[in-house]
């Protein structure tokens, strides 16, 4: 109808107005420097300021046993790091959305919250604090008996994982509160009328209700481990072997950019496989998480 | 008669300082429907949740089928609930939320299916089984909530103001439903509501519950034609109250005068005595008294009344005038004869109106009744 063409025009162009930052942002800041380094990556020196076009960046990965083994190494530990997240997380977010009532909630709520208020860097340099040989906790455990001399707690695997689990905490607490928050307190009191026990009500109520917050979750926290630089870095020192330390090493320490784009685009290429992978494995799809969390 | 399938012996609750439920004793015979109705925060649901297990009483003690329920956790109740909300899982499909309890007994999987596809056949669901429990309307999902109790053959079900959620239409139609189903399967239902008409329609026994006690325990009948207290009389359908104080007495019959000199008749045959000068409270309902022009449309031998129309509610079978008594200015409503007599009565027209006084019932005023609401 002619009447409604143009407030419907018109609503087009508000629309557009609306998501024009977030798309400026998107295609200046994502799209346009990744299709950069996808350039980047596919080149080969071959002279001073003379470049072809080549796969010669990929080659050098799949040829060298270390590149490969710190991708598998990163990619493994970030799964561990991530599950552990979730095993921890769950309990918490459990107490905050069911158990906790009014102010005591939103008071655990703000426990969490509260690290972030430090920079990613204090908090890491605080955890070396506790933890280096001559530091709080070893100190602790010689004065309490249990160890003759100070060890070494930082460097070590372990060491990584609780660094990683301690910063992705929050961002798998937040998915599951409102996940859990939406479940009807008498769908579990239902279910135990019926019969069921605590352990079925958490498989086949509970978990199945929380899922799309549980991958949430889990995509979050994979990622942000996943492309995480400074915990693995500091914590683990040169034991780390991190891939984004890789990435760092080309572009920073070599100059080889050609080299560290192909790297961060074969970390791009494993972080959305494995985030596929997962939600295939769950049989769920990507949008409907989204959109529940 | 067999044992009782619910008795509560002493049951208190309390919740802090305020007392849920006080001190409470009834027993529930096998196979009949027994509806506790009340007031919203007069303790019904928190006695429904202790029969169901998910609440302690503080004292006393709940035997279900003959055994004390104290220390059982409800997954291990022989009870079942049907809940407000109905709360069916919506993860699973109608036949998977049917077959929940009996798999959680262990029950193989092709009995499961053969047991929970024969129970939805019974209330009407059958071929429903594979379907998303958001794809039934709501009457079907009741009926679902109760084939997924019922499916356990629980020695009781209770139900917890199942049909509030529902629009009004479907609630007059699941209430008969409701009420063919149980006669139908024969289990002892326990339901609570605070609509006087669903306690009516449906049950055999009616506890009408307020501040945590019953005020009276009886059949339907008895409490409509009987109330044993005001609040019973108040409660359970229409009713007018006029408060006055007694002013003679033969036998039971009581006479009542309001402090404006309005006098009526009515019966006393509850607990408590009354004396001349005693304050009181009266009822009459609307259906008991009969309009008239003039002295003579009035039954013969019952003392006449006068008042003035302030409207006509019309509904249905249910239309009824509201008059404004002469004497004390009060409102009195009366039912509107189903002839259609009276029909064309308009605001402000004068009319006189009568009751049987035998039909009237009179309670010793409640301590604070000038501030109870009828």
């Amino acid at each position: 109808m002619p009447e409604s063409a143009a407030p419907r025009w018109h609503a087009r162009f508000m629309l557009g107005l609306l998501l024009a930052p977030a798309l400026l942002w998107l295609g200046a800041l994502i799209v346009a420097p990744h299709l950069d380094l996808a350039v980047l990556s596919l080149r080969e020196r071959v002279g001073p300021r003379q470049y072809a076009a080549s796969l010669a960046q990929y080659r050098t990965f799949f040829a060298d046993p270390l590149y490969w083994h710190v991708f598998v190494r990163t990619a493994w530990m970030s799964v561990v790091a991530t599950l552990l997240t979730l095993l921890l997380a769950f309990p918490i977010a459990w107490v905050i959305a069911k158990l906790a009532r009014g102010r005591a909630g939103s008071l655990l709520f703000i426990v969490c919250l509260i690290p972030f208020w430090v920079s990613e860097t204090v908090r890491t340099l605080g955890w070396m604090i506790l933890l280096r040989e001559s530091g709080v906790l070893p100190g602790l455990l010689v004065r309490l008996g249990i160890t003759d001399m100070p060890v070494e707690l930082l460097y070590h695997d372990a060491t990584i994982l609780v660094g990683l689990v301690y910063t992705s905490l929050l961002f798998m607490v937040v998915p599951l509160i409102s996940s859990l928050e939406s479940l009807d307190n008498s769908l579990i009191e239902a279910a135990y009328d019926l019969g069921a026990g605590g352990f079925t009500i958490l498989r086949s109520i509970v978990i199945p209700h929380a899922a799309p917050g549980i991958t949430a979750g889990c995509i979050v926290v994979f990622m942000l481990t996943l492309g995480n630089y400074l915990t693995p870095t500091l914590l683990g020192g040169k034991n780390s072997e991190w891939f984004t330390e890789q990435i760092y090493n080309q572009f920073i320490v070599r100059f080889n950019w050609e080299q560290g784009a192909a790297f961060g685009f074969l970390l791009l290429g494993l972080s959305t496989a494995m985030v596929m992978a997962g939600l295939r494995l769950t049989g769920q799809r990507f949008g409907d998480v989204m959109r529940r969390t | 008669m067999s044992t009782p399938d619910l008795v509560a012996d002493a049951v208190v609750k309390r919740f802090g300082e305020h007392v849920a439920v006080d001190s409470l004793s009834f027993a529930v015979e096998r196979g009949s429907f027994f509806s506790i109705l009340g007031p919203s925060g007069c303790g019904k649901t928190t006695l429904l949740r202790m029969i169901a297990g998910f609440i302690a009483p503080d004292a006393g003690d709940i035997a279900i089928g003959g055994g004390s329920m104290r220390g059982v956790a409800p997954n291990r109740r022989p009870v079942n609930m049907v809940f407000q909300q109905l709360a069916l899982f919506p993860m699973m499909s109608v036949g998977e939320n049917v077959a929940f309890g009996l798999a959680r007994r262990g029950i193989a999987r092709a009995e499961r299916r053969r047991r929970s596809e024969a129970m939805l056949e019974r209330v009407g669901l059958g071929g429903a089984a594979h379907k998303r429990v958001d794809e039934l309307s709501g009457g079907q999902r009741q009926r679902v909530a109760i084939a997924r109790s019922l499916v356990l053959e629980p020695t009781l079900l209770l139900l917890d103001e199942p049909l509030g959620a529902l629009d009004l239409k479907l609630r007059e139609h699941m209430k008969i439903e409701l009420k063919q189903l149980q006669a139908a399967f024969g289990t002892t239902f326990v339901y609570i509501t605070h609509d006087q008409s669903e306690a009516l329609v449906l049950s055999d026994h009616v506890g009408v519950m307020s501040h945590g006690r019953f005020e009276q325990l009886g059949t339907p009948q008895d409490l409509y034609y009987r109330p044993q207290t005001p609040f019973v009389a108040a409660f359970v359908g229409a009713n007018n109250r006029v408060v006055g104080r007694a002013t003679a007495r033969d036998g039971a019959s009581i006479e009542v005068t309001t402090a404006d000199g309005w006098v009526i008749r009515a019966i006393h045959h509850a607990a408590g005595a009354i004396a001349v000068g005693d304050p009181v409270e009266a009822f009459v309902r609307p259906e008991v008294a009969s309009l008239g022009r003039s002295e003579a449309q009035l039954p013969a031998g019952q003392p006449p009344h006068a008042g003035e129309v302030l409207s006509v509610l019309f509904d249905g079978a249910n239309s009824a005038v509201l008059l404004q008594e002469s004497r004390s200015r009060r409102e009195f409503r009366i039912a509107l004869p189903q002839t259609g007599q009276f029909s064309d009565l308009k605001p402000q027209e004068r009319i006189l109106f009568s009751f049987d006084p035998a039909r009237a019932v009179c309670f010793p005023a409640r301590a604070q009744a000038a501030g109870a609401d009828a």
